[in-house]
Parts: structure tokens; sequence; C-alpha cells
């Protein structure tokens, strides 16, 4: 944590900072003294549906006014300089949004125009970007009749077709299959690797940000639970599954194991059954790289076939609950480095 | 970054296919008063089905030759039997054609505004430079001109067909001028009520329906109860029953101040102090409507 705090503050770039921010509704408080540093690249913010995050980002585009604290984006206070900041930010909401008897075409130029593009400028801008977000012919077509994954592109393109320096990503995933998330992660990856944008990305899974971002914001109830580089949350988060054959000698291949794990050290998390076929399924948590040697060597010395061994991605809500104890500490570390 | 591409490249290089790759865009960005005119624009070639599908040009095209086609036949008539001024005057036009132009503001004012609202693009617009009242005034703007281009254009026939027919130019040209204004005055009315009733519904249908009712069954009660008025022998309160009627309202502004004879029962309109009272309820609702969908879009926002 500290580290990455170091690299950002050594670059003297930062892209998006909120002091103590807060906003209060009468009924809920939506952020509590939020304060935290975001460089450029790409960043996830995770949090459970309803932790602050798409309050985050109408404060942060200046739509909404903080109820205390403050918050800049590119360089800019988000109280007094609104529309410069959305001049030079790109917005994909969580919903839909699109018409459905328009053209992509029409509607993505449309778009471009209303963020200050020239005529000209606005139809050539809208082809290219259309064309790097995997839009081809189909872009002449009205929007009705596009596939969930199609129109998610859409929503993608008007964000970026201004060129702008920072996109808010509200839930880009969602509602898509397996392919279509993956090559939806794969897209915003490009989107800072090869157009040089950065990117705040929102989601309910941490698993999926993990693979694609550069650093990690996790909000719950309105209040940083953490900030850390995807690397530092892979290292202490991972949980791996492991599963093994049965042989004559051990006919029960997955006690064997549990039991072989335990000697050495290694806790396996209690295999309740929630997931499919769970009785065959050992979860543990990897505290690096020498529990995977530990486990592939207690199967060998079993004898056993080692059918699966795979991180797990795991729900947000599992760090969460993991230890409330150990959370409250980590929460107060953060909010300490964050200000 | 059409890098490898030579300036003096010969003809027969350009048909070699390069991969671009994502270019950033260094030109100009022309901010909130740029947006505010794209935006009229689109929202005013939307009021005609203009850039959007061929279904959605049917209504609003049908309506415009609907409104246009009786004043070609009074034009062919005047012209034909040469007579000495036109059949019907330029400032009771719209007022004889209004459940045409009810009919377009029930259809367009919901298009305009319901479908952002209904498919969410709203907050595509907000995330954008341009602010709430950029927003309400273009689409107010550009409904206005919407419902003026269907109502002058018919005006237009007349006049041209007055001046083709021979009618004194001096006296026609103050007809044609003074039509304009009123339904200029018209046109952003209408729009004001439209919008403000459209923009409370996401549902189209809802929409339109509103938009009907409130036009027309205003007009019904307001002329029956100046009807039961002129029957019962208090026509001072005509005048005064009128002001609650968008239709009427436009009437007794014209009546008072464009030389236009009422169409109230008795045919007397308001008198002059009668009649700043018309324009100023005419004014202010105008206001009222500006005021009343910039506070919805306020709470619209993201």
């Amino acid at each position: 944590m500290i580290f990455v705090a170091c690299v950002t503050n050594f670059e003297g770039v930062t892209v998006i900072a909120t002091e103590s921010l807060s906003k209060r509704f009468p009924r809920v408080t939506a952020l509590d003294r939020l304060s935290v540093d975001v460089g450029p690249g790409v960043t996830g913010l995770v949090g459970a549906n309803g932790a602050g995050k798409s309050t985050l980002i109408k404060i942060l585009l200046g739509l909404s006014p903080a109820s205390e604290g403050r918050a800049e984006v590119l360089g800019l206070d988000v109280a007094s300089k609104g529309a410069a900041i959305r001049e030079r930010v790109g917005y994909m909401p969580e919903h839909d949004c699109l018409p459905p008897d328009v053209s992509a075409t029409e509607f993505v130029v449309h778009m471009a125009r209303m963020s200050g593009l020239p005529p000209t400028a606005a139809r050539e801008r809208t082809a290219d970007t259309l064309r790097h977000v995997g839009l081809y012919e189909e872009r002449y077509r009205p929007i009705g009749g596009y596939s969930t994954g199609m129109k998610q592109r859409v929503k993608l393109a008007q964000a970026l077709v201004h060129d702008p320096q920072l996109v808010f990503l509200d839930e880009p995933t969602n509602g898509l299959d397996p392919v279509g998330r993956d090559e939806m992660l794969g897209l915003i990856r490009r989107i800072h690797t090869d157009f040089g944008i950065s990117v705040l990305v929102t989601s309910h899974l941490l698993g999926e940000l993990e693979r694609t971002c550069d650093h990690v914001v996790v909000v719950d109830g309105g209040k940083l639970l953490r900030s850390s580089s995807t690397t530092d949350f892979t290292q202490t988060t991972t949980t791996l599954a492991i599963e093994v054959t049965d042989t004559d000698a051990h006919p029960d291949g997955t006690r064997a194991v549990r039991e072989a794990l335990r000697a050495r050290g290694v806790e396996v998390l209690d295999a309740n059954s929630a997931l499919p076929g769970a009785g065959h399924v050992l979860l543990l948590t990897a505290q690096g790289e020498e529990t995977y040697d530990v486990v592939r060597d207690a199967v060998a010395e079993l004898g056993l076939g080692l059918v699966r061994m795979e991180q797990r991605r795991h729900h947000i809500s599992e760090v969460f609950t993991d230890s409330d104890a150990e959370n409250d500490q980590q929460r107060k570390e953060a909010v300490g480095h964050g200000s | 970054m059409a890098v490898e591409h030579p300036v003096t490249a010969p003809a027969g290089d350009q048909t070699r296919i390069h991969n671009i790759g994502y270019r950033s865009y260094d030109g100009p960005r022309l901010g909130r008063a740029y947006a505010r005119r794209s935006l009229y624009s689109q929202s005013l070639r939307g009021a005609y089905g203009l850039g959007r599908s061929v279904k959605s040009k049917v209504l609003p095209m049908l309506l415009f030759v609907v409104m246009c086609v009786p004043a070609a036949i009074m034009v062919a008539v005047a012209v034909a039997t040469k007579a000495k001024e036109l059949p019907v005057d330029y400032t009771r036009y719209a007022i004889i054609m209004q459940a045409v132009i009810s009919l377009y503001v029930a259809s367009q004012a919901p298009q305009s505004v319901s479908r952002d609202l209904r498919f969410k693009t709203v907050p595509l617009y907000f995330s954008r430079p341009i602010e709430t009242a950029d927003y309400v005034r273009a689409k107010l703007a550009a409904m206005a001109s919407a419902l003026f281009v269907l109502t002058a254009a018919p005006l237009l026939v007349l006049y041209v067909g007055a001046l083709l027919a021979k009618l004194d130019f001096a006296d026609q040209t103050k007809g044609f001028g003074q039509g304009l204004v009123s339904v200029a005055l018209l046109s952003l009315l209408f729009a004001g009520i439209g919008l403000v009733i459209a923009s409370v519904t996401p549902r189209r249908g809802f929409g339109i329906a509103a938009v009907i009712a409130v036009l027309t069954i205003s007009y019904g009660a307001v002329s029956t109860l100046q009807a039961i008025a002129e029957a019962q022998d208090s026509a001072g309160s005509i005048p005064w029953i009128g002001l609650f009627s968008p239709v009427t309202l436009i009437d007794g502004v014209q009546s008072a101040f464009l030389g236009a004879s009422s169409a109230f029962p008795g045919g007397v309109g308001p008198s002059d102090g009668q009649g700043v009272v018309y324009v100023l309820v005419v004014l202010g609702l105008i206001g009222t409507a500006h005021a009343l969908l910039i506070r919805r879009y306020r709470k619209v926002g993201l």
C-alpha cells in the first residue's frame, strides 16, 4: 500500500483525489469521509451494491455536491470546475441508455457533438471508436436489434468518442456472458495500454477486477475499506480450490490431503457445501507462492492424482466477511494512508 | 497513426490496408454553446422524423401536408376567381387548424423528451459539458421552431398566393407579418405546455394522451363557458373566460393587438386593457413552462 502511494506521488500525477469526502442523504450516508488518491492506469472501484460507488462517480463528474470534504479530478475541483471536468472525462452508465430506433453511428456522432467535437471530427472519431470497441457493419443498424454485448460496446464508444483523459465505467460487465465479460475486460485493459486513457471501473466482483486493474479501491458502506495495488490483493486473498483422485491406499483422497496439509501447517477452509460437489473440493487460502508447492508435495507423497488446482475468484463479500476484526484494522490503516 | 505512409505515395499505394492504431484527438472542443446548438438542431430535425426511422417521419410529414393543403386550395380559389381578398385572414388560419397543431404537439413533444427519459439517455447529456438549463432551452427552442415551421409554412403559401393573385402588396405584407407574430407566440406557448406535460412521463402514450387532453379539453370547456355567457347576456365575462385555454389566449392576443377578428362568441375580443392581461398571461405561461422544465430536469440528473 505504501509502495503504491509512493509511486503515485513520485510520478506527481494524481488523476482523482478525494479528501474526507462525504455525501449524506436524509436517511442514508452514501459516502463517509472517503479519502483516496488514484493515479493513472486502470483502477477498480469495488463494493457491494449500495456501497457508494455510483454516488462517488456523480460527485466526481461535478453533478452532485458533496456534503463535506473536497475532490479533484485531473487537478480540477469538482465543486467549481464541473463543466471543464466533464469535457475531459467520459462516462458509461450502469443502466441501459441507448435509444433503440437510431443506429450506433448516428447515436455516437450525436454524443460526440454533445461533447463539443465539430461535425467532421465527430464523424471520424465515431467511425474510429466504434471500430476500436469492435463494432463493424452492424453499426449502421438500429440499436434496438443489438445483443447485450454490442450495446455495452456502444455505451463504451460514446464514453470514449471525444478522446477523454479519464473514463468512468459503471459496472461495464453487467449482464454479459463469460465470453463477453472477458472481451469487455480485455477492452478495458486496452483503453489504458493502447489508448492512453485512465480508467475508473466499478464492479461488485473483486475477482474480475483483479485481472484487469493496476490498483483496486474497495469501498463498503461509503467508507474506504482498502486501497492497494492488485498484486497486494492477490497475494493476500487468493483462494485455491483443489480436487484429487481416490486410490486404493486412500479411499477418501480428499480427507487424506486435508489431513496431510493440516500436518504441514496449511489450514484448509471448511469446504462447506455451498459449492456443487463440494465434498470433493478442498478450499484453502494461498499465503504466497510456497503454498502451491506444499500442496503439490503433499498430493505427490500420498500418491494421489491432482485433478484440479485453481484460483477461485471470490466475491467481494468474502473480503468483507472474512474477519471483521482484521478488516477494521485494515480499514484504519487504509484511511491513514489515504489521507 | 498512419505512419508508414509517405505523403508523396504513388496512387497505387493507396489501396494498401494499414492497421491504424488508436489516434488521439487534438482538434478543437467547441464547448457548451456548440453542444446546445447541436442538441437544438438534432431535436428540430427529430421533430420531423429526420435522422430517425421512416416510420417516425410519417406522422409529422403528414400533418405538415395537412396544414398546407387548405392554404394551397384557398390560394388556388383566390387566383382562379380573381378574388379581392383571401378567404381567410393570416391570423385566423392557425385558429382554424388548431386540431392539427394540437395533434402535432401531442405526437412530437413526447418524442422529443419522453424518449430521453424512457431510454435513460438524459444522464449521457448531463455527463457532458451542457447543464440542465442548456438541455431545457435547446429542447424548448427546437419544439417551438418545429411548431413555427408547421404554422408559418401555410401562411407563406397564402402570402405567395396572394401576391400571385395581385392582391394589395402592403395590405398582404402587413397581414402576413401579424400572422407570423401570432404563430410565433402560439409556437412558444404550445411547445412549453407540450414539453412540460411530456416531460412528466417516460411513457410516450401517456404523454400523447395528456397533451391532447389538456389542449382540447381546455378549449372545449372555455368555448362552452363562453357560449353560455353569451346566451346569458353576460358578454363582459367572455374575454376573462378566454384566459383559460391556450388557443383562446392566442386568439385574444391577436384580436387585441394584431388586427385579427376574434373567434369568440359574438365576435368581440378583449379590450386593449384585457389584451395586456392576455399578453402577460401568455408570457407568464411560457416562463412558467421553462421554470418547470428546469426543475424537472434538476431532479432527473444522473
